[in-house]
């Protein structure tokens, strides 16, 4: 009965949202008041609803209904309470009633805080996001419903895939998606300001801390993502260039860009088409994303089952929600004309350099994450693009795109000023190179041509960041969250160049052979297996191993990596065994039995890895408290 | 032209290039292959190991898997502990056809998560993959004893794949009856 009713919520929850879309963009355009006032109840009504629905996955899921196909398929009664909550979101159809709820709980949160917003702009980007949100529950209704049941009941549920039975990874995809559809609420601002044919500074005041939550959502749970990739898959990297990592990537890349033009847009008024442009492209990535992921047109880590009815039904809603935009922006986005002007050297000009950086950079990963469709398209066979083509083509627009960055932050709006700021620029600059010195020679050996480089960057960066806000600390002016968070955010930036250059230049990693008590080198460091044991979970059984990992004679770590047997999907997996210490990481992964007791060990030390999430965590964190400023919440004062 | 219009027209082309790909997304699980039925095309490649090349004739008389592998492609380390776990059964001979990879790094990952190959021809052009119809990375091929194709896989190897697709194609087991049944899923025929 419960599942009965979460469909049928959920059918309910198509029609108020059909409701928000029409009212919402006839209201304004016919100038009925009513249907612009009854646009709001129709979000609550929506929010209700969905909220219901997925209450009702979650309750099958905790109950162990299996006669609910969905819940037969990704739980088991063995399975933990919150692994049965997070194995809502552990296949497509849960994924995508997760992904329905997160949209209209945004949408409910623009509803609830648009207020101080013209009357009918708000309901028009309200009318957008019913939109998009009607695709969504009609998605999910017709090709993926997670109510259908199983008849007979299954006698015990095929347990959620292995993989996904984290903390981290089930924290992951809620994240990701509420980063995704956060974008759309830029997307709506900007399908509104185009409908309106008006785009002023009010108008980028508005979007913008829409704009930044969604974008430090999304960058931590990219971030989230990477580090689950680092301890569970026992691989030992951080980033893969697989092409599900490319879709969140790409969106993350065109945010950034966004949030630094929506700034111009506001202070200056410039950038307009640009900046509708980009928020058309940010949230039409994350659709793409989701297409590439659901469709099985690529095939990757994360494939979902393949479905080419799915496929056929997500891109028929991406020509309209991104084509109509698109369209849009053709049509209107010429009447959207900036005026002022800007020297070269003034604050304008760094932010237009890295914003096309960062569209360069995006389109690097969008080339490379379609190439194997394009030349499968075209009959050139099957090809794989990996991080040889990746890293140096990522790299190009990157690396300058830091420098300027670094000099942007010293330069003011309008006028550069930088003849006056010579001194910080130098000073900053000098003293980055020193610190990339003293770590170049300082602290590991064996660096590469790129390392000063990437600690001089990361150092120069981190050291401007802090530049304004000293400036004004000493000059006791206040220091308003915006700035604060912009510092914050572009320091951790600097920290993140620095921790991806440590790793890429020092990261000594090895495969041994190792039987108990044997023990094998890795550099200065010497790994011994001292014993393997047997283990029980709930779930699972695991063989335990235990390794002693001395530097110089000295114990430096003990490790457990485990690698685990899940009874119900007969699936192996890896816990690595890590030693965290703030310099660095020791890790163990156990391979495969190599025979007459021995067993292969993935042996890896990675100087500075866990910054690298660290930086992304404050990154996230400096975007919060920019967002938080509550001169975006008032009238006209002045916003840096 | 209008430069606003540019995203729009670039925009058509993705989607023309994302329907080419549902449709061809599509037909790698309908048609499983035109060699069905038929001899799988001969070839003579390098083996890995660098003894005597592997000839497709020497698969004759037994049946065989031909797994399509490469140490670039992510779903095939996804497989991997599913084929080892199918060579210790002994229940058939499994040809790894190294695809487009390089001769270090797929000794290295043999050396490191376990050898499930009787054999690994190194197809470093991909010319045999191309005649072999192959779509991607990972892909399996059923072979009988006179070398016709019996069935095609693509994408990861796993239980229930092994089970439904496989086990029941194959003949029944001429090995040690008392060997514990590989896969247990309720559901998927089995023979033997």
């Amino acid at each position: 009965m419960i599942p009965e009713l979460g469909h049928f919520m959920l059918v309910l929850a198509l029609a108020a949202a059909v409701a928000q879309a029409f009212f919402g963009i006839a209201g304004p355009a016919l100038g009925r008041q009513a249907w612009i006032d009854v646009t709001r109840s129709a979000v609550i009504a929506q929010f209700v609803l969905v909220s219901l629905s997925l209450a009702a996955l979650v309750y099958a899921f905790v109950q162990n209904d299996f006669s609910v196909e969905y819940v037969a398929a990704n739980s088991n009664t063995a399975l933990p309470v919150g692994y049965r909550i997070a194995a809502v979101w552990g296949a497509h159809e849960g994924s995508l009633l997760l992904w329905a709820w997160i949209m209209v709980a945004w949408t409910l949160a623009v509803a609830l805080l648009s207020r101080n917003l013209p009357p009918e702009f708000a309901a028009r980007v309200l009318g957008v996001l019913g939109l998009i949100a009607i695709g969504f529950l009609l998605f999910t209704l017709a090709t993926s419903n997670p109510f259908a049941r199983l008849d007979p009941a299954a006698p015990d549920g095929r347990d959620l895939n292995p993989l996904l039975q984290d903390p981290a990874l089930a924290m992951h995809p809620p994240l990701l998606y509420a980063g995704y559809v956060g974008l759309s609420v830029a997307f709506a601002f900007a399908c509104a300001a185009m409908i309106e044919g008006r785009l002023d500074a009010a108008w980028a005041r508005w979007a913008r801390p829409w704009t930044t939550v969604a974008w430090a959502l999304l960058t931590v749970g990219i971030a989230l993502g990477s580090w689950w990739a680092y301890y569970e898959l026992g691989w030992g990297g951080y980033w893969f260039w697989d092409p599900v990592e490319n879709a969140s990537f790409m969106p993350w890349l065109v945010a950034t860009a966004l949030i630094h033009s929506l700034a111009v847009t506001e202070k200056r008024g410039l950038f307009k088409s640009w900046t509708l442009l980009l928020a058309i492209l940010g949230f039409s990535l994350s659709l793409l994303g989701t297409f590439l992921v659901r469709s099985g047109v690529l095939v990757s880590v994360h494939s979902f089952a393949a479905d080419p009815t799915r496929g056929l039904f997500i891109l028929a809603f991406l020509v309209i929600i991104i084509g109509g935009a698109l369209a849009l922006y053709a049509w209107r986005a010429p009447l959207l004309r900036s005026e002022a002007g800007f020297e070269l050297t003034a604050r304008e000009s760094f932010l237009l350099f890295n914003n096309i950086l960062l569209m360069v950079a995006a389109a690097a990963v969008f080339a490379g994450t379609m190439a194997p469709l394009i030349s499968d398209a075209l009959g050139l066979g099957t090809l794989s693009v990996g991080r040889q083509y990746y890293d140096p083509v990522f790299l190009l627009p990157t690396l300058p795109l830091l420098a300027f960055a670094a000099v942007g932050l010293h330069s003011g709006w309008k006028k550069g000023r930088l003849g006056q700021r010579k001194r910080e620029i130098l000073g900053t600059l000098v003293l980055g190179v020193l610190i990339a010195l003293a770590l170049v020679f300082g602290a590991w050996e064996g660096a590469k041509v790129l390392t000063p480089v990437g600690f001089a960057l990361g150092a120069w960066l981190m050291l401007s960041a802090f530049v304004d806000p000293i400036d004004r600390w000493r000059r006791k002016l206040a220091l308003p969250p915006a700035i604060l968070g912009m510092a914050l955010a572009h320091a951790s930036l600097g920290v993140f160049v620095i921790s991806i250059t440590a790793v890429e230049s020092y990261t000594l990693e090895r495969d041994l052979a190792l039987g108990i008590g044997e023990s094998g080198k890795l550099g200065g460091f010497e790994y011994r297996l001292v014993g393997l044991e047997g283990k029980e979970g709930p779930n699972y059984d695991a063989l335990r191993g235990e390794i002693i990992v001395t530097e110089g004679g000295r114990q430096v770590a003990v490790l457990h990596p485990e690698k685990r047997n899940y009874w119900i999907q007969q699936q192996q997996m890896t816990e690595a065994g890590i030693d965290m210490h703030w310099t660095r990481d020791i890790f163990a992964a156990l391979g495969e039995d190599l025979g007459a007791g021995r067993w292969s060990v993935r042996a890896q030390v990675r100087p500075l890895i866990n910054y690298v999430w660290l930086a992304a965590l404050l990154m996230a964190i400096g975007g919060i408290i920019a967002a938080c400023d509550r001169r975006y919440r008032k009238g006209d004062e002045e916003v840096p | 032209m209008n430069r606003f219009l540019l995203p729009a027209g670039l925009f058509g082309l993705l989607v023309v290039l994302l329907f080419v790909g549902i449709q061809r997304s599509s037909q790698k699980g309908i048609i499983p292959s035109a060699l069905l039925g038929k001899p799988g095309p001969e070839f003579r490649l390098p083996s890995l190991d660098g003894s005597a090349d592997f000839e497709s004739a020497s698969m004759r008389g037994r049946w065989h898997l031909l797994n399509v592998w490469g140490t670039w492609c992510p779903q095939c380390r996804v497989e991997h502990d599913m084929l080892l776990e199918i060579a210790r059964s002994g229940e058939i001979a499994i040809i790894g056809l190294n695809w487009k990879d390089e001769d270090v790094l797929a000794q290295r990952w043999l050396a490191e998560l376990g050898d499930p190959y009787d054999a690994v021809p190194v197809d470093r052009d991909g010319q045999v993959a191309v005649e072999w119809g192959v779509y991607g990375a990972p892909e399996t091929f059923l072979i009988d004893d006179q070398g016709i194709v019996r069935h095609r896989h693509v994408g990861a190897m796993t239980p229930e794949v092994w089970a439904r697709e496989f086990l029941s194609r194959m003949p029944t087991r001429q090995g040690a009856p008392d060997e514990p049944v590989l896969v247990p899923v309720p559901g998927a025929a089995v023979e033997g």
